[in-house]
């Protein structure tokens, strides 16, 4: 089965990496999913979970915050200012910033925690 | 004990004492710089796929962007200025704000009205001290600076680059850091980020490599793609040289250490001399004094039988 690299950057680590068969990401105009051999491309993601199915059969959801998406040569790259693999996230934490952000009517803030939630439990499932 | 030794004593004492504490500083630093480095090696898989993304824009249209246009008749230009939150690292400061001078100097010359902004204490002390106007200081974390710090310079610089010159805008933005070569070797760098010259940073690695970079499909556009990404693009070469200052900063500090442990080293024995010399000479004087009294007291004796 066709393969395809998968880099998942942060600005200050690399989150993971590995081969892959499909990467769903959530771009400015929509949820995009590429598959191997997929034509080159380059766009910009907006705050939401990443799912990665790897060859393996396994998933790896990540939680992104803004950045970008990039393929070509069969090689994939997920740039984030702050990336967040599924295990990392602290629930409890991201729940209690949930409610600080709605609290203080902070949109952005909300976004983050809600889609670190997301992420969490999708990627415990 | 007489006074003159005691004098040498006390200095020995303190000397051990400044001693034990550069000695100290210059191991936390030496531990420091191993994790600034990894910092430094930790983002470059992140500055390199945004070097590679930046490149497939610039290549596969033809668009224009505000931060990638050269102003016509540039008249202001920034200067980012970057030194360290503390002092005790040798040259390190003052050589990033000497470097940053003879920027100033040059950029004056073409004509050039220059702004400063300074990240650091040390520089922000520098031009305080000389009632030097800045436009912009940020202070607390130069030793161990994060994405969010990066950011949070950025925002504002470019900004400053997107507001036209007559309302107080900048046409260009220069940064001054100091470039971590080696252990040993720390150089001050200026860079020019603003307009961003896309063949400058772009264009050399890409064709060193032979490599033919492919038509991307661009989503949402081609000039949203860019405009999300300069800025980033902008930020993390902030961010790569804040590393790079606070690896230095490390390096720096711990040579700087490094000679004030030897040097007071060296000034322990050269005391240690002196004590010895001053204690000998006390004693070869106690000595005479005894052997003098002795024969007076002889003398009398021999005067009165």
């Amino acid at each position: 089965m066709a393969e395809l690299h998968v880099e998942l950057v942060a600005a200050d680590r690399r989150v993971w990496s590995g081969e892959a068969t499909l990467v769903v990401a959530r771009t400015e105009s929509g949820d995009i999913g590429v598959m191997p051999n997929h034509e080159p491309l380059l766009g910009v993601l907006q705050s939401g979970p990443v799912t990665i199915r790897t060859s393996e059969g396994g998933t790896v959801v990540a939680a992104v915050h803004g950045g970008f998406i990039s393929f070509a040569d069969n090689k994939l790259s997920v740039l984030a200012e702050i990336a967040e693999l599924a295990e990392e996230i602290d629930v409890q934490r991201a729940e209690r910033a949930l409610e600080r952000a709605k609290a203080d009517a902070d949109a952005a803030g909300e976004r983050r925690a809600e889609v670190r939630l997301i992420a969490a439990t999708s990627g415990s499932r | 004990m007489g006074a003159q030794l005691r004098v040498y004593k006390r200095r020995i004492k303190t000397v051990t004492a400044t001693k034990k504490i550069t000695k100290a500083m210059e191991m936390i630093s030496a531990s420091r710089i191993v994790k600034a480095q990894r910092q430094v090696a930790a983002s470059s898989p992140y500055a390199d796929e945004l070097t590679r993304a930046v490149a497939a824009v610039a290549t596969g249209s033809n668009t224009n962007h505000p931060l990638t246009t050269e102003a016509e008749n540039p008249t202001r230009a920034a200067v980012l200025l970057v030194t360290s939150d503390r002092g005790l690292a040798g040259g390190y400061s003052s050589n990033a704000i000497k470097a940053a001078d003879r920027l100033t100097e040059r950029l004056r010359a073409e004509g050039k009205e220059v702004v400063h902004y300074i990240i650091g204490r040390k520089g922000v002390a520098y031009y305080g001290f000389r009632e030097r106007p800045i436009a912009g200081s940020w202070t607390g974390f130069t030793d161990k600076p994060v994405y969010a710090d990066a950011k949070s310079v950025a925002d504002p610089l470019i900004d400053q680059v997107l507001k036209d010159t007559a309302d107080g805008g900048v046409d260009e933005l220069h940064i001054v850091f100091t470039e971590f070569v080696s252990m040993l070797t720390q150089a001050p760098v200026e860079r020019r980020l603003l307009p961003l010259s896309l063949d400058d940073a772009t264009g050399g690695e890409a064709r060193k490599e032979g490599e033919i970079l492919p038509l991307y499909d661009f989503e949402p556009s081609a000039e949203g793609v860019l405009d999300a990404l300069l800025p980033r693009y902008v930020e993390s070469r902030i961010f790569n040289a804040l590393l790079q200052g606070a690896a230095s900063e490390h390096a720096a500090r711990r040579r700087a250490m490094k000679s004030a442990t030897d040097n007071a080293e060296e000034l322990i024995k050269t005391l240690t001399r002196l004590a010895n010399q001053a204690r000998q000479a006390e004693i070869t004087q106690e000595i005479s004094e005894i052997v003098g009294g002795s024969s007076a007291l002889a003398d009398a004796s021999a005067g009165s039988d």
